[in-house]
């Protein structure tokens, strides 16, 4: 009922190949092929619509690709439950009946298994996590309570509850104010330094580019990815958001409607 | 006291009280989940669908009424299971294709009982229910379906609450999704099949709606939401029989009556008191 996952450490913890998902017709992914080694982090920018919340599904495997092969540790994703998924804030029901500690003990279902209830050790995983984001003091919150930047530190608290190797951040800056944000990377350098893998998905090309070790440019297909230095390029940027791109004085700037440069 | 003693020297009183309360209960936690979901319309529609199924049930008995409650749990199954499997097949949209169906059995329903002369009196059983109708027979039926329902919500407890605040999380823990989901979906089946006889089809939607919608207002634990849906609806049923035994009005509009009464008075003294 609640498969454990097999790892092969020689193998890397994503090993993505010639993977392509279709809707009606279209690509929102075509072929895209790329691998991340353990403690990685990586931040995922494109254009809206470009795939990026289409590639986080399918390695978290809730969503099954047309073609192509995605491994965790040499396996289908469908074996792990080392993959969290932090979902995008507007995604989520904050009027929901459960508190910031419910939520973080959900992260600790896999271990649990069926008909199990949470034990010491599985409050201890989560007071741990929320100690590690600094939560500690909310634990009792309804979480619709929290601010922005809380709620996204809850959602990586539970991925830490899951024991989560790889995580997959939809978007988490979006809408956050400025210390709210600063905090939210200094944790993620925290997270790297636990060895975690960690893909954000962004729209600040600037965050990216100082934050991350490597960037993967997206837009359905994968333009580019590496440092950020090679990436971030006029002409690739150029490809992956078209029209939208307006080259200034200070390098390229980013005319998204999500996002407007300040 | 009088007041309050003289309708129980009655036993169909006594075991209407006793079936209002159960129903109330399971009603309330279930409808917990039918309220967090966001499938009121579902639970409504799944009610009604019941009906051609009870109908036959009743068509083939020849008019009696204990074997009603296999027939109506037989369906609502049947009806759970159809409907979750319609939901993913998208070519019509989810709620259209609910209202298709559900409309369509409701009126195969009305038509298989039309066929009886006693037409009148036995639908309105059906549609409003008929508490004070309860045989002890009933009343056991309901006390262990209820008690299975309520076990089964208790033992997969922390899988129903992550499934429905979460479902991506959900596959990520590669809990078996779709399994829990149809199971979900029994449970409403069976407490529908088990409602039927206190509140009928038509209104029991509020039975499943009502009393876990006042205890949101109340709360942000689910636990509690859980148990204060289910003192809600213990309250209303009581409540609802006496009303219905002194105003003489028919007791399943009685019941739902109060548990709507219930929800505006606390919906009304939260927004005072948070002023």
């Amino acid at each position: 009922m609640y498969p454990h996952s097999h790892h092969l450490d020689d193998q890397p913890i994503l090993d993505v190949r010639k993977l392509s998902v279709r809707y009606n017709g279209h690509f929102a992914l075509e072929e895209i092929s790329f691998h991340l080694h353990a403690g990685e982090r990586v931040a995922v920018v494109g254009p809206n619509g470009a795939g990026k919340s289409t590639l986080f599904k399918v390695v978290a495997g809730v969503l099954q690709p047309t073609s192509g092969q995605v491994n965790i540790f040499g396996s289908m994703p469908r074996g792990h439950v080392c993959i969290g998924y932090v979902p995008q804030r507007s995604q989520v029901d904050w009027s929901f009946p459960v508190n910031v500690a419910d939520v973080v003990m959900m992260g600790r279902i896999a271990k649990l298994g069926p008909l199990n209830w949470p034990r010491k050790r599985d409050w201890e995983f989560v007071r741990r996590a929320l100690d590690t984001v600094e939560l500690s003091d909310l634990a009792k919150r309804q979480i619709g309570q929290l601010s922005g930047g809380q709620q996204q530190r809850m959602f990586i608290a539970r991925a830490l509850a899951q024991e989560a190797e790889l995580m997959l951040m939809d978007e988490p800056l979006t809408g956050l104010d400025a210390p709210s944000q600063e905090g939210l990377l200094s944790l993620l350098d925290q997270l790297q330094r636990q060895d975690v893998t960690v893909m954000v998905a962004t729209h600040d090309l600037e965050q990216a580019a100082e934050h991350f070790d490597r960037i993967m440019l997206l837009n359905h297909q994968l333009i580019g990815f590496g440092p950020p230095e090679e990436v971030l390029q006029a002409e690739k940027l150029l490809l992956a958001y078209g029209g939208r791109l307006q080259l200034g004085e200070h390098g390229p700037m980013l005319i998204d409607e999500c996002c407007p440069p300040d | 006291m009088s007041f309050l003693l003289e309708p129980l020297q009655y036993a169909f009183m006594l075991r209407g009280l006793a079936a209002a309360v159960l129903v109330g209960i399971v009603c309330a936690v279930v409808g917990t989940y039918v309220v967090l979901r966001g499938m009121a319309f579902f639970g409504d529609a799944l009610a009604h669908t019941i009906l051609p199924g009870v109908a036959l049930g009743y068509l083939v008995s020849g008019g009696a009424r204990d074997v009603l409650f296999w027939w109506a749990l037989g369906t609502a199954v049947l009806a759970a299971l159809g409907i979750g499997a319609i939901s993913k097949n998208s070519q019509v949209k989810e709620d259209t294709a609910i209202g298709i169906i559900f409309a369509g059995m409701f009126a195969l329903g009305i038509a298989l009982i039309s066929t009886v002369r006693s037409y009148a009196v036995d639908l309105s059983h059906f549609l409003f229910g008929d508490v004070l109708g309860v045989s002890s027979t009933d009343l056991w039926v309901t006390a262990a379906f209820g008690a299975l329902v309520l076990l089964v919500i208790f033992a997969f407890y922390k899988e129903f609450l992550t499934l429905s605040f979460d479902p991506i999380l959900a596959v990520t823990l590669r809990l078996p999704v779709g399994l829990l989901n149809n199971l979900l979906l029994g449970l409403i089946a069976v407490t529908i099949a088990v409602s039927l006889q206190t509140v009928g089809v038509a209104l029991m939607v509020a039975m499943l709606v009502t009393p876990a919608a006042t205890a949101s207002l109340l709360t942000h634990r689910l636990p509690v939401m859980m148990g204060l849906a289910a003192v809600f609806a213990s309250v209303a049923g009581v409540a609802g029989l006496y009303l219905s035994y002194y105003a003489s009005i028919a007791s399943g509009a009685a019941i739902v009556l109060t548990a709507t009464a219930v929800f505006i008075a606390v919906f009304t003294g939260k927004r005072i008191y948070s002023r």
